[in-house]
């Protein structure tokens, strides 16, 4: 049995421990906006929070996970707002994403906005370099200029 | 060729025999059935393509697939722009698969323009050239949405719907028409001061036959058309509630993961599956003609079944194949050169004799990969004698065509679920049925809906490849260090017409394609022809540029007196990378320009090369000539989108055949440019009224010379070859270049 809660919902599930996280949201949960893109690692279209922190959920096994605290780009903006009712219903990295229309496909939006928001979180005015060492996810419509702009406006 | 100008039905001959035959979006019969079959509560289509209900509220039908070139934004602009109708109240929805919504005007427009494209010879060639197949595609591709669809039925279908608005409350009022007008959805009689809202309007106006040639605005009158809108399909796309394809999910659902003859073209001959249905969750084993599929309740426990299965494949004449040899294939067809005329002008054979200098080079670059981000998958729910479809794809009726055909079901019976597209490229287009065919046959063993998904491996081993192509030049000076001779052969097949023509005023020209077959199954990938071709054309312009010691720049412009768009793109783009003027240290500027798909593009790559030998490309300088901008925003976003695109390919890409298979896996070996090797990128948009130009493509060709043109001047070594990758560069400046 697995236990972790997820969007700030506990939720347990009967399935072998070494299924990644990627799977257990998306075919178990029917939660479908953490998207497939490698299965490796590589392309960050999987990202989701494990305890604030940007985790790429296609390798991660639920085991790993047991009791910790899931965010997926559905409950990003619900679990920033926390018990606040007046919170907006975007984060302000969502709401840049459409200041500056960002996606285009959008497949690896969700990851890549999870990425973002998670290096926002811990380094709210990183450098270039800084972006391009965290920021690793592929986008393959080359929102990259977008999304640089996106981040600069939160900085600034 | 003359395009009729009958609204109603529109036809023309094409290339290769046959006719075409389009309904345009206003024919009376499409018009009523579309009130017969979609409007309920009230509601009254005035055409094809919109909606108009009683609370005033517009929604415009799009025939075409967004993947993210922002098509489900243009086109309703370009529709509620003629219509005269309050932007903010118009909704947006994406036309069912259904007939109805056949893009015949993009055929036609097509046929008329360029001669049939790439993704419709499969049946033009055809000696029995069906129509009634053509028009039962629902296609996006060809760079082709706004200036098709949008130009011909989006506009026309909104002219039309406002002047049977304006004719219907000049009846009602009992006033001449002449006194009435439009405008933010209301149509008024300034006389009296009267208004009517087009929702008060509709329900009559739905009566009155539409314009057969509706008068269309001129830009100056254009409100909506040329501002940057909104995306309408971005919020859904930050908050991970977008759909596509492979987000369909029920709770009874199945999962496929399937594994294909690994060498293109064999069969599967055999399957030890001992074991498996004792897995978790593991339903069947399914072996088809070419593959091997696990069908699981979850998709990873398909696929770490699927681990286990040991298949045998037939073996095959191309077992052994590698990609030197498919090159080396292409030399032997080169040398033999028993070409077909592509374009002869002059005398190439004697402009090379009567030569003072002559300058030879080979170029050639590998198959590549779609690599959408969204790996293929189709979700199929057969049930009784009608089916379910769920699939990201460029064209929903071909698509659900091609399931009800391998499903042996009526095509009235398939109803198709419309999603974005986690990017198309191509890939997405008709006849690169594989997952399609694959997902209908596993479906059709089950009773409940079954999602087929290709691993990113399979994803990119099972594609259909931008073409691997050789092309060897040779070119004359004369006494006068002037252009006399380009004589040019590669390796077809020829996808797009044209794309290995050259804009530059040389007198001989001898332009000719040799067959270069191999068992590597081919599609249009974004650009098409160009993606190769401007490489090798605009790299030799290049290398004729330096043999004469001139300036790359100024050498194109004096060859293009005959091409003012050419030289105006050249020259903003030029003027704005500072062109001529000094850069940082070690810094070189490349330049490539190319007309394609309707738009012309500069681009001015500048490079320099880092500590590791490699290319580093700081800053990509565009200018766009694509006619007007519809939606700037979107233009600047397809621009930055398509350089990015070619820059991967021309950096990175390689798809390589090793024993007759495709030797890449995944992203580690199929690299893709990412935030730390994404350049700035400029876009200026350059209107010069012409007919409206593709975006989604034509940004993507120059890119490539434009690098490796910067790279000879950082360090005289000549790329003749891509990806970049395969490349070291030792800097060694040259001098006033």
């Amino acid at each position: 049995m697995a236990s972790f809660k997820l969007n700030g919902i506990q939720q347990s599930l009967d399935v072998e421990p070494e299924m990644p996280l990627l799977w257990v949201l998306r075919d178990e949960l029917g939660l479908t906006g953490t998207k497939f893109g490698c299965g490796i690692a590589s392309c960050g279209a999987c990202t989701v929070h494990v305890n604030g922190l940007a985790v790429r959920s296609c390798v991660t096994p639920v085991s790993a996970i047991e009791g910790q605290d899931i965010t997926t780009i559905e409950g990003l903006a619900s679990v920033a707002a926390g018990a606040n009712p007046s919170a907006p219903s975007l984060t302000a990295v969502q709401q840049a994403w459409i200041d500056h229309q960002v996606p285009q496909c959008g497949y690896c939006q969700s990851g890549m906005i999870m990425a973002v928001s998670s290096l926002l979180a811990s380094n709210p005015n990183p450098t270039d370099a800084e972006i391009d060492s965290s920021i690793t996810n592929v986008c393959r419509c080359g929102s990259y200029p977008r999304v640089r702009k996106a981040i600069r406006s939160l900085t600034a | 060729m003359k395009i009729s100008r009958r609204r109603f039905i529109v036809s023309t001959a094409v290339v290769g025999g046959g006719v075409l035959i389009g309904y345009s979006a206003t024919r009376p019969s499409r018009h009523r059935r579309a009130n017969a079959q979609l409007a309920s509560d009230g509601a009254h289509y005035v055409t094809s393509f919109l909606k108009i209900t009683p609370d005033n509220r517009v929604t415009v039908y799009v025939p075409h697939a967004e993947m993210g070139q922002g098509i489900h934004t243009s086109l309703s602009m370009m529709a509620a722009d003629e219509l005269d109708a309050n932007w903010e109240l118009v909704d947006i929805e994406q036309a069912p698969a259904i007939d109805l919504f056949a893009n015949g005007d993009l055929v036609k427009g097509f046929a008329s323009e360029l001669g049939v494209p790439a993704f419709l010879q499969g049946l033009v060639n055809a000696s029995a050239f069906k129509v009634a197949e053509v028009m039962n595609l629902q296609i996006t591709g060809g760079s082709s949405s706004v200036r098709y669809t949008g130009e011909t039925a989006m506009r026309t279908a909104g002219a039309a719907a406002r002047q049977m608005l304006l004719d219907c409350a000049a009846a009602r009022w009992g006033v001449p028409v002449a006194e009435c007008s439009t405008s933010l959805s209301y149509v008024q009689h300034n006389a009296s001061g009267r208004s009517l809202a087009y929702g008060e309007l509709a329900a009559d106006a739905a009566l009155l036959e539409p314009a057969t040639n509706p008068v269309l605005k001129t830009p100056a009158q254009w409100n909506i058309m040329g501002k940057a809108i909104s995306r309408n399909d971005i919020p859904a796309k930050v908050d991970g509630s977008a759909p596509y394809g492979i987000d369909a999910h029920s709770k009874d659902m199945l999962y496929a993961a399937i594994r294909f003859a690994p060498v293109f073209g064999t069969k599967l001959v055999s399957v030890d599956d001992a074991g498996l249905l004792s897995r978790p969750g593991v339903k069947k084993v399914i072996q088809l003609e070419d593959s091997v599929a696990v069908v699981a309740d979850n998709y990873w426990r398909a696929k770490e079944a699927l681990k286990l299965v040991q298949a045998e494949w037939e073996t095959s004449e191309f077992d052994n194949v590698t990609s030197a040899d498919i090159f080396a294939g292409f030399d032997r067809s080169l040398a033999a050169d028993d070409s077909d005329q592509d374009k002869e002008q002059g005398d190439a054979e004697a402009g090379l004799s009567a030569a003072v200098d002559t300058i030879e080079a080979s170029y050639r670059v590998p198959f590549l990969a779609h690599a959408a981000m969204e790996p293929m998958n189709c979700t199929v729910h057969i049930h009784g004698d009608t089916a379910d479809l769920w699939t990201s794809t460029q064209d929903a009726l071909g698509i659900k065509g091609r399931v009800a055909k391998i499903a042996g079901l009526s095509e009235n019976n398939v109803t198709f679920h419309h999603s974005y597209l986690g990017g198309g490229f191509g890939r997405r287009l008709p006849f690169n049925w594989n997952v399609i065919d694959h997902a209908t046959l596993i479906a059709k063993q089950f009773d409940v809906p079954v999602k087929t998904v290709l691993s990113r491996e399979d994803d990119l081993q099972q594609d259909y490849y931008r073409p691997a192509v050789s092309s060897n030049f040779k070119a004359a000076f004369d006494g006068a260090g002037k252009v006399t001779t380009w004589h040019n052969r590669f390796t077809g097949p020829i996808q797009v017409a044209g794309a290995s023509h050259i804009p530059y005023a040389i007198e001989n020209q001898s332009i000719r394609v040799v067959d270069g077959p191999t068992h590597v199954p081919i599609a249009a990938w974004r650009s098409v022809d160009h993606s190769q071709q401007t490489f090798f054309t605009e790299s030799f312009m290049d290398e004729l540029a330096h043999r004469a010691g001139k300036n790359p720049y100024q050498f194109r412009m004096d060859l293009l007196q005959e091409h003012p768009r050419h030289r105006k793109v050249l020259e903003v783009a030029a003027e704005a990378a500072g062109y001529g003027s000094n850069l940082p240290e070690g810094h070189a500027l490349g330049i490539a320009v190319q007309e394609s798909f309707g738009s012309i593009v500069a681009e001015v790559a500048e490079v320099s090369i880092g500590a590791d030998n490699r290319p580093i490309v700081h800053k990509v300088t565009c200018a766009i000539d694509c006619g007007r901008a519809i939606n700037p925003d979107t233009v600047e976003s397809q621009v930055e989108s398509g350089i990015i695109f070619g820059l991967t390919a021309a950096l990175y890409g390689e798809i390589s055949i090793e024993k007759g298979r495709v030797a890449q896996n995944n992203f580690p070996d199929y690299e893709m440019v990412r935030m730390a090797t994404s350049p700035e990128i400029e876009v200026h948009i350059v209107e010069s009224g012409e007919a409206l130009g593709g975006l989604g493509e034509p940004a993507t060709p120059p890119i490539a010379a434009a690098v490796t043109n910067a790279i000879y001047i950082l360090t005289g070594q000549r790329v003749r070859e891509l990806p970049l990758s395969k490349h070291n560069f030792a800097r060694n400046s040259l001098a006033n270049v």
